[in-house]
């Protein structure tokens, strides 16, 4: 049957776009709070956060963006979880284990959908941003690979998210367990410099993944150093992805009642 | 009924399942031929969706041997698939889509083509006379146009055998007919189908064999007839206006259920009219006035209680 796993997957993914079409809330959902947290960083606590990153003359916006489209993939990545845990327990899901299609296409469309739903969140975070004054540097090169780069980003955490729904017993379950992912962010470079951070505190917002992938995007959108961060990033998204898809994979084939 | 083919549709032998505690089958052996229908009769609880859910490749059972359309269940799980389709209760459609796109997806899945599938999508359609409601969302469906949607989804592959899942429970005696006219229709074209029920009507109606399933264990099985052979028929309930009247009735009748209570008598009694104007004319000849009369015919509380010695109950087990 793994000839037809491609046609089956895209069969999943044709399924899960209508859905989108006729059930935008999702999508937009996922729009909303980092939109609200970008307007409210830059517009209430801009001026205080901008003298606290010293010398370097930024503006702030162009600090925080990083940041927010971090969150952005969180809040996709809730999205995706409360979708794939409410999908799994729907009849049609029941009825499509019951079918000789492949196995992994159910998932594997899911994640196409959920991609795609995350990254047009994210198109439409950066066009806030270019509105609220974010002025990114990068060339047409530079551009290519925050492109590539965020989308690996969004492969490795919508596996994950993935995951953490289909394990979860409910949708409020599944939104909790991806809290991480939604305010991670805020113990990293993503919102200020970890310097200004007491010492614990700091040694984790300097370590933790989220901002090995922030510095990522920020030096490919900003120019700024990335040193070892761009292969940190890409180590972890490695480590991410290959983890959510053994651990969806393993809980979809288990049976679904227990 | 025997059948020209002696090929086997479904095959099982001992087939378990428990989840914790709780075992829901507890060793069952289903024998049944191609092209025929077979229904497993009982009540909410019984296992019947657990059978359903373990034959059709959803869940795996604990022990046991199935074999379906040939193949092993347990070794082979793809080519079971690839034989039957499923329809009901925990099987059931996207709700998000509309009737036409709910099949076009089947027709996808199975590989049908662009062309092939949209041509099967609208033939079915119009079999199953949801023409109109084609491209509507299905929160706007009834319950029968729901159910009959499910059914034509399941018919996109061309199963070989149907499993459904208590196919009219829930539905007006209306929808009901229909559904039983597309069950005998199929039946007629060769499919076998493996259904649930609670209605020992249903199963009347349209099962060749029948198997009563109680707590995990069949407890018979048989042709309608059969079964009915092993019911106390119907019986006539008298109620009357004093225990002096109850007492000398109870007195010349016999053999009868008595209730000092609710002053009734419950004779057993096949129903038909002559019958109960043999026992009017008794009551009559002694001159005992009966204050009221009700006639009940069988049904799977009589065959449960003749079966397990027990009423059906209802048991919030897992379905």
């Amino acid at each position: 049957m793994s000839i037809y796993s491609l046609s089956d997957s895209a069969t999943m993914l044709r399924r899960d776009f209508r859905h989108l079409r006729r059930y935008p809330v999702m999508t937009i959902s996922g729009v909303v709070t980092p939109t609200v947290m970008l307007l409210l960083f830059v517009y209430v606590f801009g001026g205080a956060m901008s003298s606290g990153l010293g010398g370097a003359g930024a503006s702030y916006v162009n600090y925080l963006v990083p940041g927010i489209l971090m969150m952005t993939l969180g809040s996709g990545c809730a999205a995706t979880a409360v979708g794939v845990n409410m999908d799994m327990t729907e009849g049609i899901v029941a009825r499509f284990r019951t079918m000789a299609i492949s196995r992994a296409s159910v998932l594997t469309g899911r994640v196409a959908g959920s991609m795609i739903r995350t990254l047009i969140s994210v198109v439409l975070v950066i066009g806030v941003a270019l509105i609220a004054g974010f002025r990114p540097t990068a060339g047409p090169v530079q551009w290519l690979e925050a492109i590539g780069f965020i989308t690996l980003l969004t492969l490795a955490l919508t596996w994950l998210a993935i995951g953490l729904g289909m394990a979860a017993k409910s949708p409020e379950g599944a939104n909790g367990s991806t809290l991480l992912l939604q305010f991670g962010p805020f113990i990293s470079s993503g919102f200020v410099r970890p310097d200004t951070m007491p010492a614990g505190v700091r040694w984790f917002a300097e370590n933790q993944p989220f901002t090995s992938m922030i510095e990522t995007m920020r030096g490919l959108l900003l120019g700024t150093p990335i040193g070892n961060s761009a292969i940190m990033a890409t180590a972890w998204c490695i480590a991410i992805a290959s983890v959510g898809y053994l651990w969806a994979r393993a809980t979809y084939k288990r049976d679904p009642i227990r | 009924m025997t059948t020209a083919s002696s090929a086997s549709a479904i095959v099982a032998t001992g087939l378990r399942k428990s989840y914790g505690d709780k075992v829901v089958l507890d060793g069952i052996d289903l024998h049944i031929p191609e092209g025929t229908i077979f229904a497993l009769l009982g009540p909410n609880g019984a296992g019947k969706t657990t059978a359903v859910q373990i034959l059709s490749t959803y869940i795996g059972a604990d022990s046991g041997e199935v074999r379906v359309a040939g193949h092993d269940l347990a070794r082979d799980p793809d080519a079971v698939r690839a034989a039957i389709g499923v329809t009901g209760q925990f099987s059931a459609v996207d709700k998000l889509l509309t009737g036409e796109e709910n099949l076009i997806l089947m027709a996808d899945l199975h590989h049908l083509g662009r062309r092939e599938g949209r041509v099967r999508a609208a033939e079915l359609l119009r079999r199953f006379d949801l023409v109109e409601a084609g491209p509507n969302i299905l929160a706007t469906y009834s319950g029968g146009m729901r159910r009959r949607l499910d059914l034509a989804m399941t018919l996109i592959g061309d199963p070989r055998i149907i499993f459904l899942d208590e196919p009219t429970t829930g539905l007006d005696p209306r929808s009901r007919h229909t559904m039983w006219q597309i069950i005998r229709d199929l039946a007629a074209g060769g499919v076998t189908i493996f259904l649930t029920t609670q209605y020992l009507e249903e199963a009347d109606q349209l099962a060749n064999r029948i198997a009563v399933l109680d707590d995990g264990k069949v407890v018979a099985e048989g042709t309608a007839d059969e079964l009915k052979r092993l019911i106390p028929g119907g019986h006539i309930r008298l109620q009357f206006a004093d225990s002096a009247r109850l007492e000398a009735a109870a007195g010349i009748l016999g053999e009868v259920v008595r209730d000092d209570d609710a002053l009734t008598l419950q004779v057993p009694s096949d129903g038909g009219v002559r019958s109960l104007r043999a026992l009017l004319d008794r009551l009559d000849h002694e001159s005992i006035e009966v204050d009221g009369l009700t006639l009940r015919t069988a049904d799977l509380d009589d065959v449960f209680f003749a079966l397990t010695g027990h009423p059906t109950t209802e048991k919030d087990a897992a379905r």
